[in-house]
């Protein structure tokens, strides 16, 4: 059996997880996926987030990517993080770069078992603006500066790609470049606020193919989170996996310990259980949603498709949110089956995201103005 | 990148590696390069886990059970480890 059909079936931890920390958010880009902004009351206590951490190294996932919200507006943060090293769980984590003050970055390049990835979604203050709000591209680059003087080298930039940077390759990697760190793309999923926006912000068909290309031509040097196995379908598959690990050797936990099946899946049909009931250990070994998960798949309409052994039909949130069937092609099809099979949605009829923690109404390059006392995110949380 | 190996050296697991078995072999992940790998199957682990108590290499791959005739075999792939840091030489 290969690898990937070893995957297939589920392994007895996950190789990594996502892990969102908090919903409360300084930002509120236009794509999050978790619809972040107000912290939830209910999210897991610092002891509750070391019993998880305790169970993760026990089971010996190797890492887990911490995002939000804003993971480093939780108070208790900085003593997660080492907690976690201390535990030989290797941290990644996503940030705007709100936090990363000059003290900061030099205590993150003393770490070995850290790694720091500032969220950037346009090359231009005015690409990046519009998704990200007025403002975060300056915050996002003096993270960078931050970073790049306390010597952390190899931090990521992590850019999500959409119709309005998919021109701007090039130029996120000559910012990489600029500060010594390495680039990394991933895919725009119609997942949380990210629903609303997709239609009008993922990549047409050209620029998926110009995006291709780019990646094929910068192989390892670029990463990718193995987000854009859906463009193998083109021949060449791209450096990664190139499967969807969902329940399979990736998951979610979300603030509230809730898991799913991954991050781009924050719907009820993709809850597997929560770490109150019982632990993580318990949800990811006997959940039957992540069992049927890891039973072999059918491949529905795409099983004709000559490209269906690479591309495996694509990503299953991309095709629930946008009200597509699970076992046909992805809405971004290389071949084009996802385009027509979206002509013939309902879009009425789509599903929603579970949960949403916005703080007003995201629109793209526009937002309404917060009411004074929702201008701080971090309202309600201690300090 | 040499892909060489010093059948007669000794080697170890890289101290920032950590080690997982699974039905099929194992995964390694190196917190250094921050790289996943895999050992392909449990012969192969094995192996990997008695090179710190062997002299060398190639006395690991007896004592991991492996036949004189496939030790070019376990070679190649310890050669792999090798050269992405997995394994590394002991002084």
């Amino acid at each position: 059996m290969s690898l990937v059909e070893e995957f297939q079936y589920g392994l007895d931890a996950p190789i990594c997880l996502t892990w969102e920390l908090t919903y409360a958010c300084n930002l509120a880009c236009v794509h999050c996926l978790s619809s972040s902004g107000r912290r939830d009351p209910r999210e897991l206590s610092t002891a509750e987030c070391q019993a998880v951490i305790d169970e993760l190294e026990r089971m010996q996932v190797f890492y887990v990517n911490i995002g939000g919200g804003e993971p480093t507006v939780r108070s208790d943060f900085w003593d997660l993080v080492d907690y976690a090293t201390a535990h030989h769980v290797g941290v990644k984590f996503s940030t705007n770069g709100v936090r990363i003050t000059p003290a900061i970055a030099r205590r993150l390049a003393a770490s070995d078992y850290l790694d720091v990835q500032i969220s950037l979604d346009g090359a231009t203050a005015e690409v990046n603006d519009a998704v990200r709000g007025p403002g975060s591209y300056a915050t996002a680059l003096r993270a960078m500066e931050n970073l790049a003087a306390a010597g952390l080298s190899g931090f990521k930039i992590s850019v999500v790609v959409t119709r309005h940077n998919a021109g701007q390759l090039d130029a996120f990697q000559a910012i990489a470049e600029r500060y010594g760190a390495q680039l990394r793309l991933t895919r725009l999923r119609p997942s949380g606020r990210g629903a609303d926006i997709w239609d009008e912000l993922h990549p047409t068909a050209g620029q998926q193919r110009a995006l291709y290309d780019w990646l094929v031509a910068h192989g390892e040097d670029v990463l990718t989170g193995d987000s854009f196995f859906h463009l193998a379908g083109y021949g060449e598959a791209l450096p990664g996996l190139n499967l969807c690990g969902a329940g399979r050797v990736v998951c979610l936990i979300d603030p509230l310990g809730d898991v799913y099946a991954c991050p781009f899946a924050i719907h009820d049909n993709f809850l597997a259980g929560n770490v109150r009931n019982g632990g993580f250990e318990k949800v990811w070994r006997e959940s039957e949603l992540f069992a049927d998960l890891r039973r072999p798949q059918t491949g529905g309409a795409c099983t004709s498709c000559s490209a269906f052994d690479a591309c495996r039909g694509g990503c299953m949130a991309a095709k629930f949110f946008t009200g597509l069937p699970l076992d046909g092609p992805d809405p971004e099809c290389v071949r084009g089956h996802g385009a027509v099979a979206l002509s013939t949605v309902d879009a009425a009829r789509t599903p929603r995201p579970s949960g949403n923690h916005s703080r007003v109404p995201v629109t793209i390059g526009r937002r309404p103005p917060a009411r004074a006392c929702d201008e701080n995110p971090l309202a309600g949380i201690a300090h | 990148m040499s892909t060489e190996f010093d059948l007669d050296a000794a080697w170890r697991l890289h101290p920032q590696v950590s080690l997982r078995p699974e039905r099929f072999g194992a995964l390694l992940y190196h917190f250094g390069t921050r790289r996943l790998s895999f050992l392909k199957s449990t012969a192969l682990l094995d192996v990997v886990r008695m090179l710190d108590a062997a002299p060398n290499a190639r006395v690991a791959c007896v004592n991991a059970g492996v036949a004189p005739e496939q030790v070019s075999t376990y070679e190649r792939a310890l050669g792999t480890l090798a050269a992405s840091e997995m394994i590394v030489e002991r002084s």
